[in-house]
């Protein structure tokens, strides 16, 4: 396959450096504390944050922090060919093993000890970036249900073709080239994951993480301006049923 | 059952000995323990030791139908339960988050990464193909049981060698090593794993290879894999510590050096094994 043609377009039309259109939907869902949905192009991630809330099992509290718990779900639908995934996948649970210890020093758990936070991800849509979208979603969501955090997460996914780098890869871009995927904490521009399986030159590694770091500044603009516009909404909302200016400021 | 976590005294101790770039068996921060590989009498049984952790791993080759969808391939399987024999941190039957990381590891290093050429492991296309079975059992834990496990598991499959096969028309003949000498496996590259534990406290600076306590007491690990040729197979950090570009950066180049000197001394054990070896063939 061709990833990058003579005129610098890819498959799905992109240029090198162009990502894939973002939608972000904060809509609260059900009991759920917190919901997002992301759709990195034909990616669509469902993230519900429960919590923070009493440990269901005691052996699970944690005297001096909450306990941050991450489930996954792949959609039997999700990819391109039917398939059932068993929740014991070990592609599954490392996932969502990556995802837990990301987002364990991202929450400021010591302020919730003896608690815990659970995150439920549903993917329901996959060409590609799952991990990125993951991380993603589950930022918006934990924003969304009003958890303390130190920072966004912005995750994002890049790959090198002859010699350049690529961001935000879809699945046939995924299956041919070496990728990565890197999440960032926008304010200290620190990286908090990177998980690259494919094999790379060193001399290459560095020109895609700068690129990547780039990308993830963006990524990050994407969802500060959701979180605004939600955040508006709801002050809008609630001077609709008489609160003042006073009441936000307290 | 879970061992209970480090007295606040160990904790003090370690956190202040590693901020004088101390440890406690007496190491630098970015240095290894040193590998010890021994060589069982079978082809492709290595007992890989870094310290007190031990890695016995073990290949096994059979002829099997290949899958439809993949008939010019041969197949490698890795298995790799831990047991409670390693650490009675591990229980039967249950996978511990560390067993999940060591198994998806070990597939990356070796199977994903491509080490093995799987096109020579076919033998008649459709037909017969080699089925390597890779398994691992970990004897003992003292920390950084994924690097033992990835070193083991890797020179291992360089050790071992599978009986000389001959194909004439549809009939496949197997030959015994005492009729012709066994061959080896064709392998593109060597991947070998390090693991660098970083801690909360900035002005401790991270150490590569952790023991058991220093992996206990670290705010998270990060592991790279790669071949003496300067190639990253797996670069994985999962959470812990946020770290700045440049302090990742700079732990790749370390890995690139450390990658070089232990392909050194894993290409000098094989040459010593197998010259002690008397192969015979008529």
């Amino acid at each position: 396959m061709e990833v990058l043609n003579a005129d610098g377009y890819r498959s799905d039309g992109r240029r090198q450096f162009e990502l894939r259109s973002i939608t972000i939907d904060l809509a609260q869902h059900g009991a759920a504390d917190g919901t997002a949905t992301i759709v990195h192009g034909l990616t669509k991630v469902f993230v519900s944050v429960l919590g923070p809330r009493e440990a269901k099992l005691r052996s699970l509290t944690i005297h001096d922090r909450a306990n941050v718990n991450v489930e996954v779900n792949v959609a039997a639908f999700s990819s391109g060919e039917r398939r059932k995934r068993a929740k014991s996948d070990k592609r599954v649970l490392e996932m969502a093993s990556a995802i837990k210890s990301t987002f364990e020093t991202i929450i400021q758990t010591n302020l919730y000890p003896r608690s815990q936070i659970d995150i439920y991800i549903q993917i329901i849509e996959q060409d590609g970036g799952l991990l990125q979208a993951c991380i993603n979603g589950t930022t918006l969501a934990l924003i969304c249900a009003g958890i303390p955090l130190v920072d966004f997460a912005c995750a994002v996914t890049c790959g090198v073709y002859a010699n350049s780098p690529i961001l935000d890869l879809t699945t046939l871009e995924e299956n041919d080239i070496p990728n990565m995927t890197l999440a960032m904490l926008p304010k200290t521009g620190s990286v908090n994951l990177t998980a690259m399986e494919s094999r790379l030159h060193v001399d290459r590694f560095g020109d895609l993480f700068e690129v990547a770091l780039g990308a993830g500044r963006v990524i990050h603009e994407e969802m500060k301006l959701a979180i605004l516009a939600k955040s508006r909404m709801l002050v809008a909302e609630m001077k609709t049923i008489g609160w003042g200016e006073k009441d936000l400021v307290d | 059952m879970r061992p209970p976590s480090p007295s606040i005294v160990e904790k003090e101790f370690l956190y202040n000995s590693l901020k004088e770039s101390l440890r406690i068996d007496g190491r630098e921060p970015l240095e290894m323990r040193e590998p010890t590989l021994s060589f069982g009498p079978e082809l492709g049984w290595v007992e890989c030791s870094l310290g007190k952790t031990k890695v016995i791993a073990q290949i096994e080759a059979k002829i099997v139908r290949p899958p439809p969808e993949r008939p010019l391939e041969g197949i490698i399987t890795i298995h790799s339960e831990i047991s409670p024999t390693a650490s009675s941190e591990y229980e039967f039957g249950r996978t511990s988050e560390e067993e999940v990381t060591i198994t998806r590891m070990l597939d990356k290093v070796l199977r994903r990464s491509d080490a093995i050429d799987k096109e020579s492991l076919c033998i008649l296309a459709n037909q017969r193909v080699w089925h390597l079975r890779l398994t691992l059992h970990f004897l003992a834990d003292a920390g950084n049981m994924l690097d033992c496990a990835c070193l083991a598991g890797i020179v291992a499959l360089k050790h071992f060698r599978r009986p000389e096969v001959e194909v004439i028309g549809d009939e496949i003949t197997i030959y015994p090593p005492s009729e012709r000498a066994p061959f080896p496996l064709a392998i593109h590259h060597s991947p070998y794993c390090f693991t660098f534990a970083f801690f909360s406290d900035a002005t401790i600076p991270p150490v590569l290879d952790p023991s058991q306590l220093e992996q206990r007491l670290s705010a998270g690990v990060t592991s790279i894999a790669l071949n003496a040729q300067k190639e990253i197979c797996v670069f994985q950090k999962f959470g812990g510590v946020p770290l700045l570009p440049k302090d990742l950066l700079a732990i790749i180049d370390i890995a690139v050096a450390k990658a070089q000197g232990l392909h050194q001394i894993v290409e000098n054990r094989l040459k010593e094994d197998w010259s002690s070896r008397t192969v015979e063939f008529r």
